[in-house]
């Protein structure tokens, strides 16, 4: 029925191990809405430590802005509405006692377009330890180091450090955004579709760099590129016109979807 | 896992103070705008209880300290009026051609020269062209125009009108850069002169923000005061529009010039002579502000939509 | 043949190709040049004639612009005429404008473009703000001597209230360009600070503004070269026209250059009229034009350096 090559999609481990699989983020009936028009109708996922889980789905279907909620940047849009809720570590982030600053310390974003700051590779790295207390200059620079070779970044870049960040190719800034993400040592890193702007070359390095992420993080990533999904995710939801149609193993949901419009998209049906 | 995401209360102040502070910045605009409607209403409140309004604006003579008194604000508007006209049959055809010239005929790289140095023009302080008026244009004028006195209203034009000229050529230029290539295209493909597009099609499609600039230079020309005092003489009179030669070749007193003239000399904060400052002052303001509404209600209301 | 074909057969050659057509083409291609040549001497009327003034007024001053002119004061006698005490209050006054105007122009700046939504509120601020901008300045004055002096008690035509007047006189020109400079730092680095758990403040201090700076400065720069030349309202807060010692504190009297210029206007003798007064004047615009330049010089090379990074 699918006509994809098997060796691309992610294989997971004997499912037996699931059972054990912490959950970190655990979304509860989640309703949003953009002012009067709902985008996202009552979502249930969980999201697994140290895995990385994918969100595909067509143009529009909510899965930007179901990435958003969970570190609360919708927030900054004006008549944003949340119904639900989004549990990190058993504690609901939408509560009136939640600061989302502190939140973002925990989860952290990279987005579709780099945006490095104008100012040095270093100070960019050093920027979130900085904000957060840390002047001491070895221990930023320590911070910085393990944080730029954890983006595999460090050797192109450890001779030039004090150089303007915009003076690095499209691939080089986007992992520079990512080693600034983990500078701040995250719990979450989520991605809103972190290749889409680069080249095939510089797309292979990020999969593969979160392919190594995720042994320290967990990762959501938002990405219109099934094959991208399929190489990168464990696990996959699929989203659709707001809902949440189907969440399961990488494996599972690309192989035998249990829904018709799963199988549909995936099969380049639509979207 | 314990994550502190909590709030915690001494960042949370922190964050409102600045932004408290930020807004109180903000809102000074407002409390500066009260504060001038305030000052101008209460000296003028107290003024019109000691001269009667009537009088104010019907009166024919103007003559604040000098025996016999008499407050007639009618000789200043007349005199504010005839400097802004004169001033505006000089800026506003510069300006628009001036505009025109840069939008649809100049070249990119003359532009970037002329447009800068044109504001160079609106640069110089008010003062220095009166001086410029009065001591270098009037003798000159006057080698031609023999009858022309010392002090007058034309000189003084001459200098404003230059000084307003990058007011009404920048805002009609981005008026007409505004307009569509499609527009200018279609006229063209029919076979029409590049003058003719241009003010056939171009200035018509450019009219609101052409015309709220030049109503924006003209509440420019109201307010002028230096230029004006310095070059135009002090002489408050009712200036006769029939007679080109009174209108422009004698002097004048604006509404401004008056002003100066009270708040230079000796006068008493506790004098009626004090206080009609303010209701001349009341007057200007009030004329200026809603030309400068008109001109944004123009611009905004007749928006043309492409 | 059909209507139609017969009508067109008719009407092909009356409109076009007529001679009368053509001579119209060459009458407006005329009409055409005259216009063109008449924007371009628009154009240039102003300028010629400001350079020309200005040329007149240089070689006037020529003699009489020295070191002794400079450091002297104000006197009857034009050989000993001096601006110091003019010059020095000018100077004085910017300076305390410059303090007062940035950080309340950029801060509601910062508040109008960082924290408020769009909202009645804002607009109203912004209204307020486009309408200060337009009104005349002699009318700050009025404002000064109303508000400073008369309710605050402050006493006449001292520096602090020269400087207070020239504040909210340039407040507005400050806030918009602020405003200018803080829009144009993208949404994108924004979202990249407070992504990473950046308070409000910290991404405004830390990302905003470093951005947003030098366009912030060419603002309040050519505010201030602006404020140099402003005469009216010093004169209705009881400036002086002419003072013989400079001030020495925010309390003390002043004069301004723009002021001693408009005080000599009125001196009919000729070393005045075409020697001291023309000093006066080319001291005053190379003061303006100089800050006017380094704006412009100012936001260009940043202009430049943000583009090619």
């Amino acid at each position: 029925m699918i006509e994809l090559d098997q060796s691309i999609v992610r294989q997971e481990e004997a499912t037996a191990k699931e059972v054990e699989l912490e959950s970190v983020i655990d979304v509860k009936d989640l309703s949003f809405y953009y002012g009067q028009t709902q985008a996202l109708y009552n979502i249930d996922m969980k999201i697994y430590k140290n895995r990385v889980t994918s969100i595909i789905g067509p143009s529009g279907c909510g899965k930007s802005t179901m990435l958003r909620c969970f570190n609360r940047m919708n927030d900054l849009i004006e008549g944003t509405r949340v119904e639900g809720q989004i549990l990190l570590n058993e504690k609901n982030i939408y509560e009136k006692d939640i600061d989302p600053v502190r939140l973002r310390r925990h989860i952290g974003m990279v987005f579709q377009q780099p945006n490095p700051f104008p100012k040095s590779i270093f100070d960019n790295v050093a920027y979130g330890p900085r904000m957060f207390g840390t002047h001491n200059r070895e221990k930023l620079q320590e911070i910085s180091e393990i944080s730029l070779k954890k983006a595999a970044l460090w050797n192109e870049v450890k001779d030039r450090l004090h150089k303007s960040a915009l003076s690095l190719s499209g691939g080089q800034q986007q992992r520079l955004c990512i080693a600034r993400a983990i500078a701040v040592e995250p719990e979450v890193i989520l991605m809103d579709e972190p290749a889409s702007a680069l080249d095939p070359i510089a797309t292979t390095f990020i999969e593969d760099l979160i392919d190594e992420l995720k042994k320290n993080y967990t990762v959501v990533i938002v990405t219109h590129n099934m094959q991208q999904a399929g190489r990168v995710g464990d696990y996959t939801a699929f989203f659709l016109n707001g809902y949440m149609e189907e969440f399961d193993t990488t494996e599972k949901l690309f192989l035998n979807p249990a829904s018709k419009k799963t199988a549909d998209y995936i099969s380049g049906r639509f979207g | 896992m314990d994550l502190d995401i909590h709030k915690q209360f001494r960042v949370d102040i922190k964050e409102h103070i600045v932004r408290y502070i930020f807004f109180s910045f903000a809102f000074l605009s407002v409390i500066t705008t009260v504060g001038i409607v305030i000052v101008l209403l209460t000296d003028s409140v107290i003024f019109f209880s000691e001269v009667s309004i009537v009088e104010f604006f019907t009166s024919t003579r103007w003559s604040p300290t000098i025996k016999p008194v008499e407050f007639g604000v009618l000789p200043l508007i007349s005199g504010t009026l005839t400097f802004t006209l004169v001033t505006s049959l000089i800026a506003i055809p510069a300006g628009l051609l001036a505009a025109i010239y840069l939008s649809e005929y100049a070249d990119e790289r003359v532009r970037s020269v002329l447009k800068p140095t044109l504001e160079v023009l609106a640069g110089i302080p008010t003062v220095v062209y009166g001086y410029f008026a009065l001591v270098y244009i009037t003798p000159m004028l006057k080698s031609f125009i023999p009858q022309m006195s010392t002090f007058n209203v034309l000189s003084a034009s001459i200098v404003v009108g230059i000084m307003i000229i990058p007011t009404i050529a920048s805002i009609s230029e981005d008026a007409m850069r505004a307009v569509p290539n499609t527009l200018r295209h279609a006229a063209f493909g029919l076979g029409v002169t590049k003058f003719q597009v241009t003010t056939t099609v171009v200035v018509p499609a450019a009219l609101s923000g052409i015309v709220s600039s030049f109503i924006l230079g003209m509440s420019r020309a109201i307010g002028e005061t230096m230029a004006v005092t310095i070059a135009g003489g002090n002489l408050s009179r009712m200036v006769n529009w029939l007679k080109p030669g009174d209108t422009l070749f004698e002097p004048v007193q604006t509404m401004t010039a008056a002003m100066v003239e009270i708040g230079i000399s000796d006068v008493t904060g506790d004098s009626v002579a004090y206080r009609s400052l303010f209701a001349v002052g009341l007057t200007l303001f009030l004329m200026t502000m809603v030309l400068n509404m008109v001109s944004q209600y123009i611009k905004r209301k007749y928006r043309e939509k492409y | 043949m059909s209507e139609m074909q017969l009508t067109m057969n008719e009407s092909k050659g009356t409109v076009l190709s007529s001679s009368e057509a053509k001579d119209n083409i060459k009458k407006e291609k005329v009409k055409g040049i005259i216009f063109q040549i008449m924007c371009v001497i628009a154009a240039l009327f102003g300028i010629v004639s400001l350079g020309a003034l200005l040329m007149y007024v240089i070689y006037e001053a020529a003699g009489w612009l020295d070191w002794q002119f400079i450091s002297s004061s104000p006197s009857r006698f034009a050989e000993k005429a001096g601006v110091l005490p003019p010059l020095v209050g000018s100077s004085f006054v910017i300076a305390l404008v410059a303090l007062f105007s940035l950080p309340l122009g950029v801060g509601s700046a910062i508040y109008l473009e960082e924290y408020s939504k769009q909202s009645y509120l804002r607009r109203f601020i912004e209204i307020n703000i486009a309408n200060l901008a337009g009104v005349p300045s002699i009318v700050y004055g009025l404002l000064g001597l109303g508000l400073f002096v008369s309710t605050f008690n402050l006493p006449h035509g001292i520096v602090l209230v020269g400087a207070f007047t020239l504040t909210l006189r340039v407040l507005p020109i400050v806030i918009v360009s602020s405003q200018e400079a803080i829009k144009a730092v993208p949404d994108l680095q924004r979202h990249a600070s407070l992504g990473l758990g950046a308070t409000r403040w910290q991404m405004i201090r830390t990302v905003v503004l470093p951005e947003a700076m030098p366009g912030v400065l060419t603002g309040t720069i050519i505010a201030l070269a602006n404020a140099m030349g402003e005469t009216a309202p010093l004169i209705m807060i009881g400036a002086a026209t002419t003072m013989f010692t400079p001030p020495h504190g925010i309390m003390s009297s002043f004069s301004a250059l723009p002021l001693q210029i408009y005080a000599w206007s009125d001196f009919p003798q000729s070393e005045f009229q075409h020697g001291v007064t023309p000093a006066a004047i080319v001291v005053l615009l190379v003061i303006i034009l100089s800050l006017n330049g380094i704006a412009i010089y100012a936001r260009n090379k940043f202009y430049q350096r943000n583009r090619q990074k």
